[in-house]
């Protein structure tokens, strides 16, 4: 292989400090490989990790992401007991409730499938949500599903976890360095470069989120990933009234749906999923925002009506035409590997899809790696449908 | 606990106001009808209002201004910022310990929809700055909507009870800030274009080009305007020292809030951080408040506020502590003392050198910043945006009225309005008024002593000319093309007809009349007094003292009068040797035990050094990680949490950035945190457009 001799080279390099890019990071640096991270931003996580709320589930709809979520979890949950390190962890289920025929359908149409993959979720009628949510408004109520083992954790501290151990493990973290330029020989990348570095790499791995498009576009491919704008926001700390993550699925005059839970700090978060989409990097809160949101929240549970809201921000949802990552190698460029287009989901897949990313480097994918990639595949159609994003 | 109300003030008038009760854990205590909830606490000597969930810490007021929340208490079982909330007849406050219980509700709140108005200017904050800029634009008949957060206009000159420095004939110099407020106030309310909303806060500034506001303190309401000119003055800086959370420890708008707006006596013994001019007046607004002034430190060596400020301080028996630092307040629930010590050229505690003091409370006063976010916001989401008074530059009240002025008419003419350009004149005057103190030349006082001698003690050079519009013969000169030079007194020792304007007038309380006609070898001395009118009567002994404090002599009070014309100010006469009646400059007030040193200096060992006072971060974590090489506030705050409460990192953020520069690191290197709004937490319920009415339902 010919390669500059003059510039630092790495086993693998990483375009992204994000919610994927950081685990992988940890996860590749601690098998022993030499890694760089190259990230635009001045630390970890600062582009869209954390704008992320903090929920991680696996009740999904398909097998790609509940098998990705399901090892996430167990990272998440188990992070204080493998590492004495508190990400702010919380089981605290996801409920997805309805309040008419269409949504009470979907749901359970939807429950079949995530019973088929064995994931703990159930129905539950109006009573059983009210005894895991007495403060949900029990008006017209005709029950959900309520799925007992997922939760949340501080994406700002997991990220910053990740990082520490990747640092530890030896793997350097440029900030600052946005990639500008990609040198390829015979079909493969050999160096990357920066405004202020040039590196050599065996692999290049695409985890920018949101930016994944353009980034990928420096070695001519096109990844079918467009950043959608949501807005979030948290509140005050209150003592513990709220378990689970809520989701209410109404789709409603500029949102199609909402959610909110309370985090380990006592505080809620809420985001909404706009409707239409918001296509584009605007990262700039709008006024928009918080009346469209409370005004359902105040709805569905009155007693938040009293909760003081402290920040609001903005963030993006890197989305891909059938809401389904995309993850494999890039077909154009041999050693170009793609973990983009996480559709908003990128935080509790991480780890999950970080040690996946370990193995396809390793090129030691198991029957169900090979089955999950299967799905995530960047060459696919994009013509199924996720059921809910 | 009667003693902790004011119930006299040399300038304040005490209004009639109609008692109620409420409770305090179950305890009946008494408040009166308007008041805030911490106002009637701090009246009964109750001044630890709960405990931090993260580590049990005490908490108090610290801003009293309803920014942080470290004043919460639960009032009938609600989660309220007393320094914001009113009492209410048989309320039942209880201290917040830990997270509070959020209200039950059963019902959804009736919601309308978020009502949004269009205007011409919208003016943020009804100060100094802003009212002089509603005015400008009221004359022209601009539509303009004015929104500021208290209940009444003029911002922190409501709070202050001195004569304004500043030129008599553009700012009003002579007349007291709170009636500066009144006149400036009436002023703009003749203007019809011009719309006043009271206890209405900006929340944000919106990438729409929307500004959220909470009206009325209940209903939200987006206002889109054509210009905005931000005129929200300033926010103080803070510092790190050990014990710098404890209740008794807060800045100088907080104190002059509880003093002279709830009118309590927050302290007994008060000691000051900080000898620039908010410091200064402070110390000399807790006097007028009978509270004593244990001492002031400032790590410079010299008070950076105006002259005869820090000598009316000093003359009054307040020890000032130049090159000396605060290393700690110490208590276990309160501040029970505060330690200090003497710096080195690089501001370094010099080890001996420290001393503790017994007080219950320490003022903060170390600096202010802009506050500018929404300039920042407005500017960056292309909104014609204009920045008046201290959310432009630090400066004083009377810079920032002349300054709104000129924007008021800046914004006219972005709007297109026929308005006359500014002239060069207002920003020459404007700069004028912007420029800290000049030179200090030695006093030299006149070698007359016969007739009538004007004794000007004003030796600095400093933006202020009230005297030379106050003699009635024209005799005391300040050049009009720059107020900055001293004072001059023109005539001879004939001239003066001792009619004491300037010795009641001169905001500087700088200027005595030495008569000797009467008696040539004990001249009658006027000197100027602004404390209540029964703690000085005649035949009383006074200690009289120069300007730099030293006591000359005690004499005997001749006469407490008031002259005609005069705002309160009151004249004392005595009758002194002439070897130092034109020395003399003041009468001390303050009994000197109260500022003796104790006998041992105090460590401070139960309370750590906090950076984020709503988080309970201290110094030692950011630190440590400065030290690893985090250069990105935001990994801070995500490490720590510093700058995540409900502050919004309005007090640590300036603290963050100057334990960087402790740590040798330039501005250039760090990356600041990230803005975002909202400005203050505001219920959840408001936005969603609950009716304001409903607001109390549960």
């Amino acid at each position: 292989m010919t390669q500059p001799t003059s510039i630092p080279h790495y086993d693998v390099i990483i375009l992204g400090a994000g919610s994927v890019g950081t685990p992988s990071a940890m996860y590749l640096a601690e098998a022993g490989y030499k890694v760089l991270v190259l990230d635009p931003g001045a630390s970890v996580g600062q582009g869209s990790n954390k704008k992320a709320i903090g929920g991680i589930r696996a009740t999904h709809s398909d097998p790609a992401k509940i098998r990705l979520c399901l090892r996430s979890l167990e990272i998440f949950s188990n992070w204080e007991k493998w590492y004495g390190e508190d990400i702010e962890w919380v089981q605290n289920g996801y409920m997805f409730m309805a309040y008419r025929e269409r949504e009470q359908k979907i749901l359970q149409d939807l429950l079949v499938t995530q019973k088929s993959y064995g994931l703990n979720i159930d129905w539950y009628d109006p009573q059983q949500l009210l005894d895991i949510v007495p403060d949900l408004n029990p008006e017209g109520l005709l029950g959900g599903t309520f799925s007992p083992e997922d939760g949340s954790a501080s994406p700002l501290l997991s990220a910053h976890r990740f990082y520490e151990h990747a640092c530890r493990a030896g793997a350097d973290f440029h900030f600052h360095e946005p990639v500008t330029k990609m040198i390829t020989r015979s079909g493969k990348i050999v160096a990357v470069e920066t405004p202020t570095g040039t590196y050599g790499a065996d692999v290049v791995i695409n985890a920018a989120g949101a930016w994944a498009r353009p980034v990928a576009q420096l070695v001519g491919v096109d990844v079918p990933v467009n950043p959608d704008s949501h807005e979030s926001a948290v509140t005050e700390a209150v003592a513990d009234f709220l378990k689970p993550m809520i989701v209410d699925i109404r789709p409603m005059p500029g949102s199609s749906n909402y959610y909110f839970y309370q985090h380990r700090t006592g505080q809620i978060f809420f985001c909404i999923t706009p409707s239409p989409n918001i296509w584009g990097f605007d990262t700039e809160e709008t006024s928009e925002f918080l009346p469209m949101v409370t005004r359902r929240m105040v709805e569905v549970m009155p007693r938040l009506k009293n909760l003081r809201v402290r920040r609001t921000w903005r963030g993006l949802y890197p989305m891909t035409p059938d809401g389904f990552p995309i993850v494999g190698w890039a077909e154009e460029v041999e050693n170009f590997l793609l973990a983009v287009g996480m559709c908003g989901q990128g935080y509790m897949l991480g780890p999950g899809l970080g040690e996946l990313i370990l193995r396809l480097v390793q090129n030691q994918l198991t029957e169900n790696d090979q089955e999950t990639l299967s799905f995530l595949k960047p060459t696919r159609q994009f013509a199924s449908q996720e059921l809910l994003k | 606990m009667t003693g902790l109300r004011i119930e006299q003030h040399p300038i304040l008038p005490i209004p009639e106001r109609e008692e109620i009760q409420i409770f305090w854990q179950g305890q009946p205590i008494r408040a009166f009808v308007g008041e805030t909830i911490s106002a009637a606490l701090f009246a009964s000597g109750i001044r630890v209002f709960g405990h931090h969930p993260k580590d049990g810490s005490p908490q108090g007021i610290f801003c009293a201004n309803g920014q942080c929340s470290q004043c919460m208490v639960l009032a009938d079982q609600k989660p309220v910022k007393s320094c914001m909330e009113l009492v209410q007849p048989g309320m039942q406050v209880e201290p917040l310990n830990g997270l509070p219980e959020l209200p039950k509700v059963s019902q959804p709140p009736k919601v309308q929809p978020i009502e949004e108005i269009e205007v011409d200017v919208l003016i943020l904050g009804g100060g100094p700055a802003g009212l002089s800029a509603g005015s400008e634009l009221g004359k022209l008949g601009i539509p303009t909507l004015l929104i500021d957060d208290k209940h009444r206009l003029g911002g922190k000159l409501v709070l202050q009870t001195h004569r304004f420095f500043g030129s008599s004939s553009a700012v009003y110099a002579g007349t007291r800030g709170i009636d500066i407020a009144t006149r400036l106030e009436n002023d703009l309310r003749q203007y019809p274009s011009v719309q006043i909303w009271l206890q209405s806060t900006a929340l944000a500034v919106f990438s729409d080009q929307k500004v959220g506001v909470l009206r009325n303190g209940s209903q939200y309401v987006l206002v889109k305007p054509k210009v905005i000119l931000v005129a929200t003055g300033a926010r103080e800086k803070f510092l790190a020292f050990k014990g710098n959370t404890l209740p008794g420890v807060y800045g100088a708008g907080a104190f002059q809030t509880l003093v002279n707006r709830d009118l309590v006596r927050p302290a007994e013994n008060l000691f000051i951080v900080g000898g620039g001019n908010v410091g200064l007046i402070a110390g000399y607004h807790a006097l007028q408040a009978n509270i004593n002034v244990v001492g002031l430190v400032e790590a410079l060596p010299e008070c950076g506020g105006y002259k005869v400020h820090k000598d009316k301080l000093v003359r009054m028996g307040v020890p000032i502590y130049t090159s000396h630092t605060v290393l700690s307040a110490n208590g276990q629930d309160y501040v029970e003392s505060v330690t200090i010590a003497q710096v080195d050229e690089k501001f370094q505690p010099i080890p001996g050198t420290e001393k503790s003091f017994a007080c219950d409370s320490l003022l903060i006063a170390v600096g202010l910043d802009p506050v500018n976010e929404f300039f920042i916001k407005a500017k960056q989401y292309g909104i014609p945006v204009f920045a008046g008074g201290d959310a432009e530059e630090i400066a004083e009240a009377s810079a920032a009225m002349f300054s709104g002025k000129i924007k008021g008419r800046e914004i006219a003419l972005q709007l297109g309005r026929k308005a006359p350009p500014v002239p060069a004149e207002w920003y020459r005057t404007g700069e004028i008024l912007k420029s800290k103190p000049g030179e200090t030349f030695s006093e030299h006082l006149p070698e007359a002593s016969v007739g009538v001698v004007p004794v000007i003690h004003c030796t600095q050079e400093i933006p202020c000319n009230p005297c030379a519009a106050l003699c009635p013969n024209g005799l005391i000169f300040v050049d009009d093309h720059d107020i900055r030079k001293v004072p001059e007194f023109l005539g001879n020792n004939y001239c003066c007809q001792l009619c004491e304007q300037c010795v009641a007038g001169c905001p500087g309380l700088a200027i005595t009349l030495v008569d000797y006609r009467s008696n040539a070898d004990f001249p009658l001395v006027s000197i100027p007094y602004e404390f209540t009118r029964d703690s000085i009567r005649q035949r009383d002994s006074v200690t009289v003292l120069d300007t730099q404090g030293n006591p000359l002599g005690d004499l005997e009070v001749l006469s407490v009068h008031q002259i005609k014309r005069s705002d309160r100010t009151l004249i004392v006469q005595v009758q002194a040797p002439k070897e130092y009646a034109k020395k003399i400059a003041g009468l001390r007030i303050q009994d000197q035990k109260v500022t003796e040193p104790l006998d041992e200096y105090v460590t401070e060992l139960h309370n750590d050094t906090i950076i984020c006072r709503c988080e309970r971060v201290t110094v030692g974590e950011i630190r440590e990680l400065i030290r690893k090489g985090v250069r990105d506030i935001n990994e801070i705050k995500t490490v720590t949490r510093a700058g995540m409460g409900a502050c919004g990192s309005k007090t640590c953020n300036s603290l963050i950035h100057r334990l960087f520069r402790e740590e040798g690191i330039t501005n250039s290197e760090v990356v600041d945190n990230t803005k975002r709004p909202l400005f203050m937490e505001v219920p959840i319920g408001v936005f969603a457009g609950e009716s304001p009415s409903e607001d109390k339902s549960t």
